[in-house]
C-alpha cells in the first residue's frame, strides 16, 4: 500500500511544480512528472506476488505471470506523453521568439 | 564538435540502429516492439545530427523525407487492419495470415508486420519533431 | 451495417495522412479530398441512425469475444445515444469545413489545417464509439492534442499564449482521467464499461468509488468547461479561427466533455445521491455565473464563449436533475423529460452555437475586428451574415418558434414536474438574461450607426461562408420540430431508453 502512497505523492509533487512555477519549460516538465507518476502507478497495480514476467517460454507448463495488461497500457500512455510534451515544447519555443522571455508573468495579453 | 566525437559517432549509430531494428523485429517475443525500437532508430538518427552539426544537412529535404516516411507508414498500418475485412472472419483488426509455432521469429499472423511499420512511424515521426525545431531555430536566427 | 462502423475512425486517418503526404505534390488536392470524406461520413452517420432503431450493436475488434463471460478484447458500441452524437459531429464537422474553404485563404499552410481537422473528426468518432475505457482516452487524446495545434494555427502572440494555456489545463485533465481510469481497473480487474456496470452490481466500497468519481467529473468538467473549471474556455474560444471556434464550442466540449460524463454516470457508475447532487449544482452555478461573466464584453468571440460556460450549465444540470429524479423513484415520467430536454439542448446548442461562431468569423473575415464598439450597421451592408445571425440569437434567447425554446421549455417543465423551483426559475431568469446579452450584440453589430468604417467597401463574404451559414440557420428552424412527441419518439427516445435503463446496455454488449 505504501507504494501507492509515494506514487500519488509523486502526482502532488508534479501538481505543486505546474502551479507554482513561472517558467514555461518547467511547467512542462511538472506536467511530465505527473504522468510519470500515473504510469507507475499503473505498472505496480499489475504486479502478482511470485510472478514471472508474462513471456511465454513454450518449454514450461503454465506459471504465475505478473499481469501485462497495465504494461501495454503504459505503453501507449508513454507514446501520449510523448506527444504531449512535443506540442507544448513546440509552443514554448515560438513564445519565446514572440515575447524574447520565458517568463509567465509577462504573457498577459488575454485578460477579462 | 571535436574531430574524436566525428569519427566516432557513425560507427556507434549503425550499431544503435542495428539494435532499434533487433527490437522491433522481435517484438511479438521479448518486450518491446514498435514504440520502443522506433524510438532507438531515431535515437540513432538524432546522434549523428548532434554531432555533424545542422550545416551538414539539406534541412529541408531532409524533414520532407521523414514526414512522407511518416506517413507511408500509417497508412499501411491503417491499410493492413482494413485489409482484415477481406479475410477470414471479415473483422478490423483480426490477425489473418498464418501462425506459426510460439518462440519462431516467424509467427503470430500479422503481428510482427504491424511492429514494423509502427517502428517506421514513430522514427519518422520523433526525427520530424526534432527537424522541424532545428528549422525553426535557424530560421529565426537569420 | 456492422462492418462499417470501425469506417468511422479509419476514413478520417485515412484521409489526415493522405492529405499530409499528396498535399506537397497535387495543389488544391485538400480542398477535394477533406470535404468528400466528411460527405462520405455524414452519409454512413445518417445511414447508421435510421436502420437502427431500439437495437444497439456491439462491434468486437479484431474478432475477440467473451470468453466464459468475460470480454477479453476492444468493443466500439453504437446505441440510441451514440448514433445521435455521431450525426452532430459528422455534420457540424461538414458544415465547419465547409466554411473553412474561403475563412482559410488568410493563413499559410493550408493542408496541415485540413489534415488536422480530419484527425479531430476521427478523435471524436472514436471517442463516442468506444465501449472500452482505455480506448476512450486514446481517442480522447488524439482529438484534443490535434485541438491544440489547431487553436494555435494563426501564430500571433494571443493565439499562442490561448494555446499554451488550454495545454496546460488540458494536460492536467488527461492526467486526472488517466488516474481515475488506473484505479477503476486496480478494484474490477476490467477495462470494459459493461463489464465494470457487472462487477460493480455484485457489490463495491462507497468511498472509494465517491473519489473516483470526483476525479471522473474534475477531469472530464475541465474538458467540457463548467465552474470552477473554466479558465480556458474564453481564451481558447476566441483566438482560435472561427470555423474551430465553432467545432470547439459546438461539438469538441460534448463530445469528449459532456458525453462521456453521461456514459460513465448513467451506465457505469450505480447511482448516488451526492454525486448527483454535485452535478445539478455545478450545472445550475455555471448557467448562472456564465452568463453574468458574458454581459460586460466588449470582444465578440469571448462573449460567444462565456455564454457556451451557461448553456453547457443547462445540459449538465438537466441531466443531474434527471439521476436525482431516477434515484427518488416516483415520477418516472419527468426522469425522462429531463434527459430527454438535455440531449436535445446538447443537439440544439451545438446548432446555434456553431452558427453564431460562423457569424463572428465572417464579421471578423470583412472588418479585421472582433471589437463590438467598432462595429455597427452592417444589417445592410451584410444581409446574409445578419438575418442568420439575428435567427441565431432568438434560439439561443428562447424565442419561439425556433428550436432553443422548446428545449429550454422541456428541460423548465421537467424541474417544476420534478418540485425543483429553484432550478426552474433560475433556468427562465438566465434566458432573459442571455436575451439581454444577446440584444446586445445585435445592436452593435448590425443595427448602431457606423463609427467611421466606410460601409460601402463591405461586401457580403463569400459563397463557400454565406451557403454554411444559412444552411446551418434551416437548421435552426427545422430542428424546432423535434418537439413534437412523434418526432420525438422516433429520434430521442432510443438516447434516453439506452440511458435510463443500464441493464440494456450492458446485456447486450456482454451477450456476446
Amino acid at each position: 500500500m505504501t507504494v501507492y502512497i509515494l506514487c500519488f505523492v509523486l502526482f502532488l509533487v508534479g501538481l505543486y511544480g505546474l502551479i507554482t512555477r513561472r517558467n514555461l519549460i518547467k511547467i512542462a516538465i511538472s506536467l511530465s512528472i505527473m504522468e510519470f507518476s500515473i504510469f507507475l502507478m499503473l505498472v505496480l497495480i499489475g504486479y502478482i506476488d511470485n510472478g514471472l514476467m508474462p513471456i511465454v517460454d513454450p518449454g514450461l507448463s503454465a506459471q504465475v505471470y505478473v499481469d501485462p495488461l497495465p504494461q501495454a497500457m503504459v505503453l501507449t500512455a508513454i507514446v501520449i506523453g510523448l506527444a504531449t510534451t512535443a506540442m507544448l515544447m513546440a509552443i514554448a519555443i515560438r513564445l519565446y521568439r514572440k515575447y524574447k522571455t520565458f517568463d509567465i508573468r509577462e504573457m498577459k495579453n488575454l485578460r477579462g | 564538435m571535436s574531430t574524436i566525437v566525428k569519427r566516432v559517432t557513425p560507427l556507434l549509430a549503425g550499431l544503435i540502429f542495428l539494435y532499434g531494428i533487433y527490437i522491433i523485429l522481435h517484438g511479438h517475443l521479448t518486450p518491446g516492439g514498435g514504440f520502443a525500437g522506433g524510438a532507438i532508430i531515431a535515437g540513432a538518427f538524432i546522434l549523428l545530427i548532434l554531432a555533424f552539426g545542422s550545416s551538414a544537412l539539406n534541412l529541408k529535404k531532409e524533414v520532407a523525407g521523414s514526414s512522407n516516411t511518416e506517413s507511408i507508414a500509417l497508412l499501411m498500418v491503417v491499410v493492413l487492419a482494413l485489409m482484415a475485412l477481406l479475410f477470414g472472419t471479415k473483422v478490423f483488426f483480426f490477425n489473418y495470415l498464418p501462425k506459426g509455432e510460439p518462440g519462431e521469429l516467424l509467427s503470430a499472423g500479422v503481428i510482427p508486420l504491424y511492429n514494423i511499420f509502427i517502428g517506421i512511424e514513430v522514427a519518422g515521426a520523433i526525427l520530424t519533431i526534432f527537424l522541424a525545431l532545428v528549422i525553426f531555430k535557424e530560421e529565426s536566427s537569420k | 451495417m456492422d462492418a462499417l462502423i470501425p469506417l468511422f475512425v479509419a476514413i478520417p486517418l485515412i484521409s489526415a495522412f493522405l492529405i499530409v503526404i499528396l498535399g506537397k505534390l497535387v495543389k488544391g488536392f485538400h480542398r477535394f479530398l477533406a470535404p468528400l470524406t466528411l460527405l462520405v461520413l455524414l452519409i454512413l452517420a445518417v445511414y447508421e441512425f435510421t436502420g437502427l432503431g431500439k437495437i444497439s450493436i456491439t462491434y468486437a475488434m479484431g474478432g475477440w469475444t467473451s470468453e466464459g463471460g468475460v470480454p477479453v478484447g476492444i468493443y466500439l458500441v453504437l446505441d440510441g445515444f451514440s448514433v445521435l452524437m455521431l450525426c452532430i459531429i459528422n455534420l457540424i464537422g461538414l458544415i465547419a469545413l465547409f466554411y473553412s474553404l474561403s475563412y482559410i485563404t488568410k493563413y499559410t499552410a493550408e493542408s496541415n489545417y485540413f489534415a488536422l481537422f480530419c484527425l479531430i473528426i476521427a478523435g471524436m468518432n472514436g471517442v463516442v464509439l468506444s465501449g472500452d475505457l482505455f480506448n476512450l482516452f486514446v481517442f480522447l487524446e488524439v482529438s484534443v492534442i490535434s485541438s491544440y495545434a489547431l487553436v494555435a494555427f494563426g501564430v500571433g502572440k494571443t493565439e499562442l499564449e490561448a494555446s499554451f494555456k488550454y495545454q496546460v489545463l488540458g494536460g492536467l485533465a488527461s492526467m486526472l482521467i488517466l488516474l481515475a481510469i488506473g484505479l477503476i481497473y486496480w478494484k474490477t480487474k476490467t477495462l470494459n464499461i459493461a463489464d465494470v456496470r457487472n462487477v460493480l452490481d455484485a457489490g463495491y466500497s462507497k468511498p472509494f468509488y465517491l473519489f473516483v468519481q470526483v476525479l471522473l467529473i474534475a477531469g472530464f468538467g475541465l474538458k467540457a468547461a463548467i465552474i470552477p473549471f473554466h479558465a480556458w474556455l474564453p481564451d481558447a474560444h476566441s483566438s482560435a479561427p472561427s470555423p474551430i471556434s465553432a467545432m470547439l464550442s459546438g461539438v469538441l466540449i460534448k463530445a469528449v466533455g459532456i458525453y462521456v460524463l453521461i456514459r460513465l454516470f448513467f451506465n457505469m457508475f450505480v447511482f448516488s445521491y451526492e454525486i448527483a447532487l454535485v452535478l445539478t449544482s455545478l450545472g445550475a452555478i455555471s448557467m448562472v455565473v456564465g452568463s453574468l461573466l458574458a454581459i460586460k464584453q466588449w470582444d465578440l468571440k469571448r462573449l460567444l464563449a462565456y455564454s457556451s460556460i451557461s448553456q453547457v450549465g443547462y445540459v449538465v444540470m438537466a441531466f443531474g436533475m434527471g439521476i436525482l429524479l431516477l434515484l427518488r423513484g416516483n415520477n418516472e415520467a419527468a426522469a425522462v423529460l429531463a434527459i430527454g430536454g438535455a440531449i436535445y439542448h446538447m443537439i440544439n446548442h451545438a446548432v446555434f452555437k456553431g452558427l453564431l461562431f460562423l457569424n463572428a468569423g465572417a464579421i471578423e473575415h470583412r472588418l479585421n475586428t472582433r471589437n463590438l464598439k467598432e462595429m455597427g450597421g452592417l444589417s445592410k451592408a451584410m444581409p446574409v451574415t445578419s438575418t442568420t445571425s439575428f435567427m441565431a440569437s432568438m434560439s439561443i434567447s428562447g424565442i419561439p418558434p425556433f428550436n432553443g425554446f422548446f428545449s429550454k421549455l422541456i428541460i423548465v417543465i421537467a424541474a417544476i414536474n420534478g418540485r425543483f423551483y429553484l432550478l426552474a426559475t433560475l433556468a427562465v431568469v438566465v434566458s432573459i438574461i442571455t436575451l439581454a446579452y444577446f440584444l446586445k450584440f445585435q445592436r452593435f453589430a448590425f443595427f448602431n450607426k457606423s463609427t467611421g468604417k466606410a460601409l460601402d467597401k463591405i461586401k457580403e463574404v463569400p459563397f463557400a461562408m454565406s451557403f454554411s451559414m444559412i444552411f446551418l440557420a434551416v437548421l435552426c428552424l427545422a430542428l424546432s420540430l423535434l418537439a413534437l412527441p412523434s418526432v420525438r419518439d422516433s429520434i430521442l427516445s432510443p438516447a434516453i431508453d439506452v440511458l435510463m435503463q443500464s441493464d440494456l446496455y450492458f446485456t447486450s454488449t456482454l451477450g456476446l
